[in-house]
């Protein structure tokens, strides 16, 4: 399995690992027994996103993803977040092995969970 | 950067001694084993020589052993060479869910072509019930195929007892021994054994040279047809080197195997003995007490086996995982799943297999490295931050 540089240096050295305390957008999304789980902290105010974190459960792609991805929405406005494909988050990896796609496609979920849950949270009028 | 290996279940460096005594194969014995002439006659020689050590160290006749290309091909050999001179419909073979791929997926190819296989499940300890085998017995059953231990789990299945129940229904019983050679006694009449599989490389010997036992008067169809090689049971000209190798491989098991189990045995105890103190929520897979000696397979909680294996690799350790997110599927692997490992353990699933050249301070710095490894994963973890809770 042959991963970039980008990918082992953000697998090594993740940015934003944890959880967000006053995260207004929680994407949860995987489970144990698929050998995968992602969770996606988001804190957005007036329509941007201000903080991103994440934790993952995962091989070193899936990490990768999820790392590069909350580098990539700080600072997006939720209707650009709401645009973010498996694809992006690919191409700012520099690539990631075929049967390794499917980790980054757990990413793009991961935010489409978060900005739900803020969407809810927004109709609640908990925010 | 320090590099360790512990990975010798995949395959093992060639011995020195192995090596120089294939240079000399090399050099000196270019001849084809089949001439009659007096340089085909030296080669013949060292074949004989290799196949005489061979059947020495498991207790048969030189006549019944019969060089291959290796494990697959002998596992190969052994399924489809049997069912084929059954000559029967229906045939029906008995193996079990945690033998290698070389045998399961065999066993797939002739359920495609009318086959019956009755793939028997294993206990918590990766082990099969002779009592099931026995069960699983129907008038239709040509073959049982039970591996003598586990490469994943290192589990050492009760092949003997087998092999009784199969000598008491006249039923051949082959059994893939690639992974037990050189770490658990062979001896094919103790084992009642029709077939056995062996591979050169798990035992210092080179690669792509292997070789089956067939006990005389089995009846089996050949795999490989052309020359008269093998008792006209396996054309191809011989691999004089690789049986070379493998021959001097065997010899070596010969004089010291007793020495290299004690070896891998506490060396490999003190690796599990440094990851439980140093890490929670680590399991033993496989049978604690019947196991091989350098095998070493353990599920961490919380954390990836991929992950685990990239970030040791980083440090320079070489392992293997049975969990790697290899497919979309994400799937464990079939040893680990028929084994029925928890959902939040098996994917950190890693195997570590010492050898004749692992150290002590190979060992220490792996134990020191994997706690490291784990925390740093576990910290980003979020099953391991539910736990926690």
């Amino acid at each position: 399995m042959e991963y970039t540089n980008k990918v082992l240096d953000h697998f090594r050295n993740p940015r934003n690992v944890g959880e967000l305390e006053d995260a207004n957008a929680v994407g949860k999304v995987g489970s144990p027994s698929c050998g995968d789980k992602m969770e996606m902290y988001l804190k957005i105010e007036e329509g941007i996103i201000k903080e991103a974190k994440f934790m993952t459960f995962g091989c070193a792609a899936a990490i990768s993803s999820s790392s590069v991805a909350t580098e990539l929405l700080k600072g997006m406005r939720v209707e650009e977040a709401l645009q973010l494909t498996n694809q992006r988050v690919v191409e700012e990896l520099g690539g990631l092995p075929e049967a390794k796609i499917h980790c980054s496609v757990m990413v793009e979920e991961a935010v489409q969970a978060a900005l739900e849950d803020y969407e809810q949270r927004k109709k609640q009028e908990i925010i | 950067m320090r590099e360790v290996y512990l990975d010798y279940a995949a395959t093992a460096p060639v011995e020195q001694r192995v090596l120089h005594k294939m240079n000399e194969a090399f050099e000196h014995v270019y001849g084809n084993p089949s001439s009659m002439h007096l340089i085909g006659r030296k080669a013949k020689g060292y074949v004989e020589a290799a196949r005489e050590s061979i059947a020495a160290y498991i207790g048969a006749d030189p006549k019944e052993i019969y060089f291959t290309s290796g494990g697959t091909e002998s596992d190969n050999w052994a399924l489809k060479g049997v069912v084929e001179a059954a000559k029967q419909k229906n045939a029906h073979i008995i193996t079990s869910a945690i033998e290698h791929h070389a045998i399961l997926h065999t066993c797939a190819y002739l359920e495609e072509r009318g086959c019956r296989v009755t793939r028997l499940s294993v206990d918590a300890n990766g082990s099969v019930n002779p009592q099931e085998v026995e069960k699983a017995i129907c008038p239709d059953t040509v073959l049982i195929s039970i591996m003598t231990a586990n490469n994943e789990i290192g589990t050492i299945l009760p092949v003997a007892e087998i092999g009784r129940i199969a000598k008491k229904h006249n039923i051949l019983f082959h059994s893939d021994a690639v992974q037990a050679l050189g770490s658990v006694k062979i001896d094919v009449n103790e084992m009642n054994v029709d077939l056995l599989s062996f591979s050169a490389h798990k035992i210092y010997g080179p690669k792509g040279i292997g070789a089956m036992y067939i006990r005389k008067g089995t009846p089996i169809a050949n795999f490989m047809h052309g020359g008269a090689q093998e008792l006209s049971k396996r054309a191809g000209t011989h691999n004089v080197t690789g049986i070379v190798g493998f021959g001097e491989a065997v010899e070596m098991l010969r004089e010291n195997d007793a020495k290299y189990v004690a070896h891998y045995n506490q060396i490999r105890t003190d690796l599990y003995r440094q990851i439980q103190e140093n890490v929670e929520d680590v399991l033993l897979n496989g049978d604690e007490e019947n196991r091989l000696p350098n095998n070493l397979n353990i599920s961490i909680g919380y954390v990836e086996g991929e992950a685990l294996l990239i970030s040791l690799d980083m440090e320079g350790i070489c392992v293997s995982t049975g969990s790697a997110c290899s497919s979309g599927s994400m799937a464990p692997s079939h040893v680990l799943g028929a084994l029925g490992v928890e959902d939040e353990f098996i994917h950190g699933t890693l195997r570590l297999t010492v050898g004749r050249y692992t150290t002590k301070e190979d060992i220490d710095y792996t134990a020191k490295k994997i706690k490291e490894v784990v925390d740093r994963l576990r910290a980003m973890s979020p099953l391991y931050k539910d736990r926690r809770k």
